[in-house]
């Protein structure tokens, strides 16, 4: 069984990860979305 | 040869092994910086023009370090595919992350210097190199981590690969504006990309990890409702090339990804064309808009398709992309050019498709080969990537300016490219048709004992084992030649 601790630390690891590659993933379907939108103006 | 880093120290095998209560969630991040990464190549072109006004080159020049870059992608996965399987996903990642990043610095000091072939040679040769390492890198850890949905597992991966443009295009363009697009601009933009992706891709290398042998035990929980979830053979990649299989799934990578192609190399002069003589033409701007709705379907399918396959079956999911893309581009041809909204939806499905292919290929020739050396015959598959690659915009550009000449006007123009996409995808469904079940004389006689009754080793260990047995059998073999031919050792 794991520690209280070691189950923060993996919890704030595993978000750490995601945000690592989802932050700059979010910023390109951003640009992607406003770029779509011409198509409807 | 037992180099440094292969058997010891942070890059050694059993170095990446993960420790017990290891968060399997954490592995699709550690493929994603790596794809998200090298998807960059996909927006070179907003190098090209720079490079051309700048060093003076012409358009067929700037596009030679792109076009190296996905041969070279197609090779090195194909020739070190093996290699990346035995010395694991972390090794992998590093020489990646090594390559790709020095394949920028290299360009960023040939554009100083003012001498191009040194960015053809940074970028797309040694960057190449990066590419193909990269691209199959996470693909067998990702499926040993996710027997029981490995269709959506590699499905993050590779949508990765489609993502990795829409991040770095942007961010490209507003670099050269701001350091100007000069020798001394693009030299700077290159530098900033290479060291800002080479800290982005450290995060997958020090986050990989290969699957436990505790995981076996909660492996067999995951699979508890899934019959299908194990694969109870093993084909080595050398044997995985001999098999009709292996040919007729190339044969459907190929040409999936020429029909994908065959929208995605005309789609903003295709949409403006075809609309050219209706009431409602479509303007320049708006066109810019669907090719950027195109890029989120080609990204989007690589996830949704590709999962759903973990639930259909591949083969079936193979039909959907290679059976409706052919109805839907026989839909384009009618009755595409009566309505842009039809026109727009028929051609984002197909290349959701054609996103989706890549995706789900793993997972299919997981299914087929087993996951023994699935990395390594993905790298081999994926050389049909490379011909699809010459073989699509070849046949569209060729035909669209064959129509020009011809003096033909509006949909007219990619008729015949469109039928030949048709007849492609039909060939494509039918090579499908063909797959069946691998041969056993194909098979890994120790693995498929392991698999039907569970060694207490763990899948990694033994496949460890496995590659320890064969390099011991190639030191023995190469002393015994020495021996005969009277070769000194010192």
């Amino acid at each position: 069984m794991s520690s209280p601790r070691e189950n923060r630390s993996s919890t704030l690891l595993l978000v750490g990860a995601w945000l690592w590659v989802g932050l700059p993933l979010a910023y390109g379907l951003y640009r992607l979305f406003l770029n779509a939108a011409k198509l409807f103006v | 040869m037992v180099t440094v880093g292969d058997k010891v120290g942070f890059l050694a095998r059993e170095r990446q092994v993960a420790p017990p209560g290891w968060n399997r969630w954490l592995v699709p991040p550690a493929a994603l910086a790596i794809h998200l990464s090298i998807g960059q190549a996909y927006a070179w072109s907003v190098f090209k023009t720079p490079l051309e006004k700048s060093l003076g080159i012409t358009g067929t020049q700037s596009a030679l370090p792109f076009q190296l870059g996905i041969v070279m992608l197609g090779l090195s996965a194909a020739v070190l595919g093996t290699t990346v399987e035995r010395r694991g996903p972390r090794w992998a990642m590093l020489m990646s992350l090594l390559a790709f990043c020095s394949g920028l610095l290299i360009s960023a000091a040939g554009v100083w210097a003012g001498q191009y072939w040194v960015v053809v040679v940074g970028y797309g040769l040694v960057g190449g190199i990066g590419l193909g390492i990269g691209y199959i890198s996470p693909v067998s850890t990702l499926i040993k981590w996710f027997p029981d949905r490995p269709g959506m597992a590699t499905g993050i991966a590779i949508m990765g690969f489609g993502g990795g443009a829409l991040i770095a295009s942007p961010w490209s363009t507003s670099m050269l504006s701001s350091f100007g697009a000069t020798t001394s601009g693009i030299g700077q933009a290159f530098l900033v990309h290479g060291i800002v992706y080479a800290v982005f891709m450290s995060l997958g290398v020090l986050l990989i990890r290969l699957p436990s042998p505790e995981f076996t035990a909660e492996k067999a929980a995951l699979l508890k409702d899934k019959p299908k979830g194990t694969v109870s053979h093993n084909v080595s990649a050398n044997n995985a090339i001999k098999t009709p299989q292996f040919w007729l799934l190339w044969v459907v990578l190929c040409f999936n990804v020429t029909a994908g192609i065959g929208i995605l190399e005309k789609a903003a002069p295709m949409l403006v064309d075809f609309f050219k003589e209706s009431s409602t033409p479509v303007a320049a701007t708006a066109a810019t808009g669907f090719v950027a709705l195109l890029s989120a379907a080609n990204m989007a399918g690589r996830f949704v398709w590709s999962s759903t396959s973990d639930i259909v079956g591949r083969k079936n999911i193979y039909r959907l992309y290679l059976g409706v893309g052919a109805l839907l581009y026989l839909v384009l041809l009618t009755v595409g050019s009566t309505s842009t909204p039809l026109f727009v939806i028929a051609a984002m499905v197909i290349l959701s498709f054609y996103g989706a292919g890549f995706a789900t290929v793993p997972a299919y020739l997981r299914d087929l080969f087993g996951t023994y050396q699935v990395g390594a015959i993905h790298g081999r598959l994926l050389t049909a990537w490379s011909v699809a690659g010459v073989l699509g915009p070849l046949i569209v550009n060729a035909i669209a300016d064959a129509g020009k000449k011809a003096g033909h006007v509006g949909p007219d123009l990619y008729a015949t490219s469109f039928y030949i996409m048709i007849a492609l995808l039909v060939v494509g469904f039918v090579a499908n048709e063909l797959i069946r079940p691998v041969d056993p004389k194909f098979h890994e006689p120790k693995v498929a004992d392991e698999t039907d009754s569970p060694s207490p080793k763990g899948d990694d260990e033994a496949t460890v084992a496995r590659w320890n047995e064969a390099e011991a059998a190639d030191v023995a073999e190469t002393a015994e030649k020495e021996d005969a031919e009277g070769v000194v050792k010192k």
